[in-house]
């Protein structure tokens, strides 16, 4: 027998899609949050609708970490076509919970993991009759067997249901007898509580659990967008399945009962994009969500807009590439094709999200950037951040707070004008004055164009007020370094020799590798990249130490090839730590690869 | 080309109600080919809004890429104009349009532009009813880049390289009616007297509408055998009705000369007048709009004028009932919920 993890291990399901166990999962995972203990659910779900494997995974701990870890510690098995797979990730002295409605293959049988065995199919034919209530309780008697195993508060699971059909009343009352099912059969057949299991606690606190797309979605409903068009792509499209929810609560104009906001699903991504430029022109707030696939598409209007210099706020919900790669899968591969998209000289404002408190704060300053600067802004999430639950910080919101438009001209500003020239540098920064259309009778107007012009704004084929332009756009690129977020550092000083840089969802598992680093005895300096381009303290931590490792979820090192490009950095001094199974990244894994990094 | 335009006007302009003169609503000097009939299309757009009085600054001029999409730029230069990327004219103007619903929405096309590589984005942009003008200027061929055939193109037509087109045209007026498109005409650069009064119906319709101009390319399909010469088109050319466009509250002063006038009654009072010349055809009606089409087609006739139209439609903004405010002009305190009410949604995640 095992040590008794209190609080501290991996659940996993194995299910078939398509079979209603995402509810009972999520209802399961949200029992233990309401306990005080903060949890990390991950779905690894296929791309399909029925049918096919999938997998929750819920990582219980105490003490926050909230990355994965390698190993599963409790295998509930309802998946016969995955058995042999998941017989084999179960931990030694770990347990596996399977059906026995139907007895257990030989070949499934190993000697150092424990078997439970519940009539899950059977308990649910004999207490209900229709078919597909039938499928779905079984699911939910494997929820009521595990709150007796793991001693999870049964008055919990019984408000959490109250919740979920609140309005539905009627459906409350078999699924508590369809837990009580499962809960009676472990009382009778087996000893309970396990040594693996959960006590209350009170380590949650203010925290809230909720998925990034969800708060981006917000972050675009607070940050003032009011147009939306989009192409529907995993792992995107809960972005503005949110973003429709909500305004369709918080953005009904009370007098008309009219829409503040317009939602256009596009023909395509490149149709999307160019809306969102187009209303962005117009004076709009507007943006767009789209994954990898979609962003290849939208690179020519992305170029038009940071040529033509028009605000553009896109989030980019990355997945598992290249080309349709593992569409449920994630990754955070589209660093390069992000920062470079589209033909000729461009560059892009990147933000990198960590968790979804910052999902939302991001999208909402991301209108801020995008207008500012007059140029796209991408905001570099991933399926993980994306799509699963996240303990987070509660969204915050300064009422003070004020939308900043950048430079727009106003009629009045106009009248006061000699000279309007839409690509002047006025104010030595590189960024131009823009005017809406419809602004003045008379002065203002020019045709934005993806041609090359000159200050003001006519076609020219001459290379002096080509060049002109685009050192201008450099010169706004160094403002933008001055005024895009900070890195977080881990620490006063950077005074250890070797750190180490992360951005997004490998934060999670980075920080706790670096717990375990430190407990080894090893020091490391560390930086969690927000934003590109780099500014000052991003180089003077990298100028600072004599290794950096660069933690990212990708094959190529896209991250630190972009360190090389922007920075001119010696290749030999940053160090990759790589993921790019589609899984998100573990602390396990970053601790081997920086431990063997050390080492050479 | 004609480099140098003269500066001189005659001091006795007619002035609109607005007390602009035409050359108000004329642009920066053209650099199409001398005699290309797009510049002669431009001339019947600055026309149009001189005589709708027009505020210029209240009109939003887009375009996508090809000799078409550079004329934005030679009419209406207090507006503001966007020459966006290949064939994606359509999505822009959707987002704008979106974004102030208050402007007037004017596109400017190629057959390459809107045929081939923007054929997506036509196509939705009708079914959206976005309310704007879509003009294609409509040569079937490829200028910019030397005179390639384009999708519309006949079937036999002959380019100046000796080409003869083997594949099938793209007709886009029939299309753009079997699409959904709620104000559909044709029309010939070359003819003014046709061109001006639909282009004012056509800006005055409240959903989208849709002309489709045939405008000859001087320099590279205006040879014999081509069907979209000059010469072919006039030769071709049979008119639906002559059209008048008379605005709410101004006085009838136009003489008909045979057939029977139809009168269509616009959104806003104004209204159509069609002469009508071609038989059996009614403009509200679809069907018969594209059977008079394919019945000119069958003797080779190109049938110009007003095809069909539905004034009594709903335009995207009505589809998905956004504020009469612009969008544009929400504040935050239009937009944002404030703290109090993420403090409740943040309960919602506890």
């Amino acid at each position: 027998m095992n040590k008794a993890k209190i609080n501290d291990f991996v659940i996993r399901f194995a299910n078939v899609n398509g079979t209603g166990s995402a509810s009972a999962n999520a209802l399961f995972m949200k029992s233990i949050f309401r306990m005080g203990i903060p949890v990390t659910p991950k779905n690894i779900f296929p791309s399909n609708i029925q049918g096919l494997p999938t997998w929750y995974e819920v990582r219980v701990s105490e003490k926050g970490y909230l990355g994965r870890r390698e190993g599963i510690d409790f295998m509930v098995c309802v998946n016969p076509q995955s058995m042999s797979e998941d017989v084999e990730s179960v931990r030694k002295g770990g347990y596996f919970l399977y059906d026995n409605s139907k007895p257990l293959h030989e070949q499934y049988i190993r000697e150092d993991i424990n078997y439970i065995g519940i009539p899950l199919m059977e308990l649910s034919n004999n207490a209900f009759t229709d078919p597909r209530l039938r499928q779905l309780f079984k699911n939910i008697i494997y929820v009521g067997a595990l709150s007796a195993f793991l001693d999870i508060e049964f008055d919990v699971l019984v408000s959490m249901l109250g919740e979920q059909f609140k309005g539905k009343e009627k459906l409350i009352e078999p699924n508590i007898k369809a837990l009580k099912l499962g809960v009676d059969y472990v009382h009778k057949n087996f000893e309970y509580p396990l040594d693996i299991r959960v006590e209350r606690r009170d380590a949650v606190g203010e925290k809230i659990m909720l998925d990034g797309n969800t708060a981006c979605a917000l972050g675009a409903i607070y940050g003032g967008a009011t147009v939306a068009a989009w192409y529907p792509i995993t792992p995107s499209t809960s972005v503005v399945d949110a973003f429709t929810k909500y305004a369709k609560t918080l953005r009904v104009d009370k007098e008309t009962g009219k829409n503040n906001f317009a939602i256009v699903q596009a023909e395509d991504e490149l149709a999307a994009i160019g809306m969102v430029i187009g209303a962005n022109w117009n004076g709009a707030r507007s943006f767009t969500a789209t994954s990898g696939p979609g962003v290849s598409l939208m690179n020519e209007f992305l170029g038009l807009a940071y040529f033509a210099e028009i605000p553009t706020v896109l989030i980019n919900v990355q997945r598992t590439g290249p080309s349709t790669g593992m569409p449920t899968r994630t990754q955070q591969s589209d660093i390069l094709e992000a920062a470079y998209a589209s033909h000729g000289d461009t560059k892009h404002i990147l933000l990198f999200p960590a968790s979804p408190d910052e999902c939302f704060e991001m999208t909402a300053e991301s209108f801020d950037l995008a207008e500012q600067f007059q140029t796209p802004v991408i905001l570099m999430t991933d399926l993980d951040l994306g799509m699963n639950d996240h303990v987070s910080d509660p969204l915050k919101w300064d009422d003070k707070r004020q939308y900043d438009h950048g430079k727009v001209l106003s009629a009045e500003e106009l009248d006061k004008l000699e000279n309007y020239g839409r690509y002047q540098d006025t104010d030595g920064d590189g960024v131009p004055y823009r005017t809406i259309p419809g602004t003045h009778e008379t002065k203002g107007a020019f045709v934005t164009r993806g041609t090359s012009r000159n200050e003001q704004a006519v076609y020219t084929e001459d290379g002096d007020a080509y060049k002109r332009n685009v050192d201008r756009l450099i010169k706004k690129w160094n403002t933008v370094k001055t005024r895009v977020p900070e890195p977080e550092f881990f620490q006063e000083k950077n005074e250890s020799k070797n750190g180490v840089l992360f951005f997004g969802t490998s934060a999670y598992a980075a920080e706790e590798a670096i717990e375990l680093i430190e407990a080894e005895g090893l020091e490391l300096d560390a930086m969690r990249v927000k934003a590109f381009p780099f500014g000052r303290s991003f180089e003077d931590f990298i100028d600072s130490h004599e290794k950096v490792f660069v933690i990212e979820q990708n094959r190529d090192a896209q991250f630190r090839s972009l360190m090389l490009i922007e920075l001119g950095t010696n290749p030999e001094k940053l160090i990759s730590v790589l993921n790019y199974d589609g899984t998100p990244i573990t602390a396990d894994n970053i601790l081997n690869q920086i431990k063997s990094g050390l080492e050479e | 080309m004609s480099y140098v335009r003269s500066t001189f006007r005659h001091p006795n302009l007619p002035r609109n109600d607005l007390g602009f003169t035409v050359d108000y609503y004329e642009g920066s000097l053209s650099t199409l080919c001398a005699g290309c009939g797009h510049d002669s299309i431009t001339a019947s757009i600055a026309q149009a809004c001189f005589e709708l009085n027009i505020e210029p600054h209240k009109v939003a001029k887009l375009s996508g890429i090809g000799c078409s999409s550079k004329t934005p730029a030679y009419f209406l230069s207090n507006s503001h104009g966007f020459n966006s990327v290949h064939g994606r004219m359509p999505s822009i103007a959707t987002g704008a349009n979106l974004a102030n619903r208050d402007l007037i929405y004017l596109g400017i096309s190629g057959d390459g532009d809107t045929a081939s590589i923007g054929m997506g984005q036509f196509v939705h942009v009708i079914r959206r009813n976005l309310n704007m003008v879509y003009i294609v200027m409509n040569n079937g061929c490829y200028g910019l880049t030397k005179g390639q055939d384009s999708a519309t193109a006949d079937v036999g037509s002959k380019n100046k390289s000796g080409n003869i087109n083997i594949y099938e045209t793209i007709d886009l007026a029939s299309l753009a009616i079997e699409l959904g498109a709620t104000f559909v005409g044709q029309s010939f650069s070359g003819d003014k007297d046709q061109l001006t009064p639909l282009i004012k119906a056509a800006m005055n319709h409240p959903g989208f509408a849709f002309l489709n101009i045939i405008s000859p390319c001087v320099t590279f399909n205006n040879n014999a055998g081509s069907t979209k010469s000059y010469d072919y088109v006039r030769e071709h050319i049979e008119a639906t009705a002559t059209v008048d466009f008379v605005p709410i509250r101004k006085e009838i002063k136009t003489e008909y000369e045979k057939g029977t006038i139809q009168v269509i009654k616009m959104h806003d009072g104004s209204e159509m007048r069609l002469n009508k010349l071609a038989e059996d055809w009614d403009p509200s009606d679809k069907f018969s709009a594209i059977n008079a089409m394919q019945n000119a087609k069958s003797r080779d006739e190109i049938l110009t004028g007003l095809l069909y139209m539905n004034p009594e439609c709903d335009d995207l903004h009505e589809l998905l009932e956004t504020n009469e405010k612009p969008l544009n002009s929400l504040s935050k305190a239009d937009l944002c919920p404030g703290a109090e009410v993420l403090k409740e949604i943040n309960e919602s995640f506890g």
